[in-house]
């Protein structure tokens, strides 16, 4: 697939281009994800063990915490890659506020990421023998809760922007941040219609903290951003 | 467009780099910013596109302007700001719609004709070389038309005879009335003062 595009775009259109044309490039970077989503799901069945009612039981646990682990991959290097080729300073230069910048390139991010993960996420569901039922549970609610670690770990990498191996303190500054969103992704992907607390109750929560990642991690990655480039 | 900068301190790393500097620059000149290395011409040349906070004093333009200065700015630094995997072309396109400050500017494909690009228009940046990706760094100036030039080392890795294309180039941007502040080494024979940064105490 090749995306063109008319000469001049809005700044931001341009910027979305751009970050999917380099990540796509980069050799694949939406296949590999996918393949390392595929890996830890698989990883997972063999510690549990051949016990086929244990794995459906558990199943949106090991899709939600492999998602999250695999939509994190690459993360720390959102904002590295524009800090070390310079990009950054210009991105400063921008009529267009940082704040729009940083979302569109979390949006981005997430398109080639993300997303991916949450519409292949009901295969490796069966391959967990998880009921029928809660396939479309597990995709909605990755789909509804994949962007708020997106938007979360674009935080992170704003403050680490900086660091040559910054690889690790990202880890440990976001994981404990994206609690909240593994806990009722598992919650809205393991209800089913005979579940004590309906799919919509936490699922609701979930899009919430998505939308509240929305308002605030584009200004705290931002202001990150802006300290870094000194 | 005259820019006056007034008792400029500027601090890095809790060092104080640059200490009560002044100067102005009226429309059509060129300040050139020379010094050892380490005397803070980089420095001066960030804080002016707004990277860096000033300590105390204050750069201002006059008439003034509606937009702030670094959206009057170009900054061309050290690094090139091109992404390797993308054509010259993508990039520069990229950085067209970025950069626009409304004030026009040259089509991309004649933007890198004026600086010898034209034959490598479409090949990934990562196949260029260092020369060739300063040159693609300094398309952008004309490629988008913005008043004021900051510039880092603009001539470094540069061949005589690209010097002197980036050289016409300068001197057409001054011709129409626009400022220039270049950090150099190389005297870059143009109209305008010398900037003299002593070493950093």
């Amino acid at each position: 697939m090749t995306i063109t595009g008319p000469e001049k775009n809005s700044p931001l259109a341009a910027l979305f281009l751009r970050d999917i044309r380099t990540g796509r490039r980069v050799g694949g970077g939406t296949s590999l994800g996918i393949v390392f989503f595929l890996i830890l799901v698989t990883l997972s069945a063999f510690a549990i063990g051949p016990d086929l009612l244990l794995l459906g039981k558990i199943a949106p646990a090991i899709l939600w915490i492999s998602g999250l682990l695999a939509s994190l991959l690459g993360l720390d290097r959102l904002f590295q890659a524009d800090h070390d080729d310079g990009s950054l300073d210009l991105l400063l230069l921008s009529t267009t506020p940082l704040e729009l910048i940083v979302l569109v390139k979390c949006l981005a991010h997430w398109v080639l990421t993300g997303l991916p993960l949450a519409v292949i996420a009901p295969v490796f569901g069966l391959a967990l023998n998880l009921p029928v039922s809660e396939l479309w549970s597990v995709t909605l609610s990755l789909l509804a809760g994949t962007p708020a670690l997106t938007l979360t770990g674009a935080v992170g990498a704003a403050l680490t922007v900086s660091l040559r191996r910054g690889g690790l303190l990202f880890a440990v500054l976001i994981l404990p941040l994206c609690v909240p969103s593994l806990i009722f992704g598992v919650a809205a992907a393991g209800a089913s219609e005979t579940s004590l607390v309906p799919f919509v109750t936490p699922f609701l929560i979930l899009c919430a903290l998505t939308l509240i990642a929305a308002v605030i991690a584009p200004v705290a990655a931002a202001a990150a951003l802006r300290h870094a480039s000194m | 467009m005259r820019l006056s900068a007034s008792n400029l301190t500027i601090e890095r790393g809790g060092r104080t780099v640059i200490a009560n500097l002044s100067f102005e620059l009226n429309a059509g000149t060129c300040l050139e910013v020379t010094g050892p290395n380490g005397a803070g011409k980089s420095t001066l040349l960030r804080a002016l596109a707004g990277f860096l906070p000033l300590c105390s004093g204050a750069v201002s333009l006059s008439p003034a302007p509606q937009e702030t200065l670094s959206q009057l700015a170009h900054y061309v630094g050290h690094a090139d700001a091109l992404k390797t995997l993308l054509t010259v072309t993508e990039n520069l396109e990229f950085l067209a719609s970025l950069l626009d400050a409304g004030l026009g500017g040259l089509p991309v494909a004649e933007a890198l004709a004026k600086l010898g690009l034209a034959h490598a228009a479409n090949l990934p940046v990562a196949y260029l070389s260092a020369g060739q990706k300063r040159r693609a760094a300094l398309a952008r100036l004309i490629a988008i038309n913005r008043p004021i030039w900051l510039l880092d080392e603009p001539l470094t890795a540069l061949d005589a005879g690209s010097r002197g294309l980036v050289r016409q180039i300068m001197a057409g941007h001054l011709a129409q009335g626009g400022l220039i502040i270049a950090a150099t080494h190389a005297a870059l024979g143009l109209k305008g003062q010398e900037l003299r940064l002593g070493a950093a105490s």
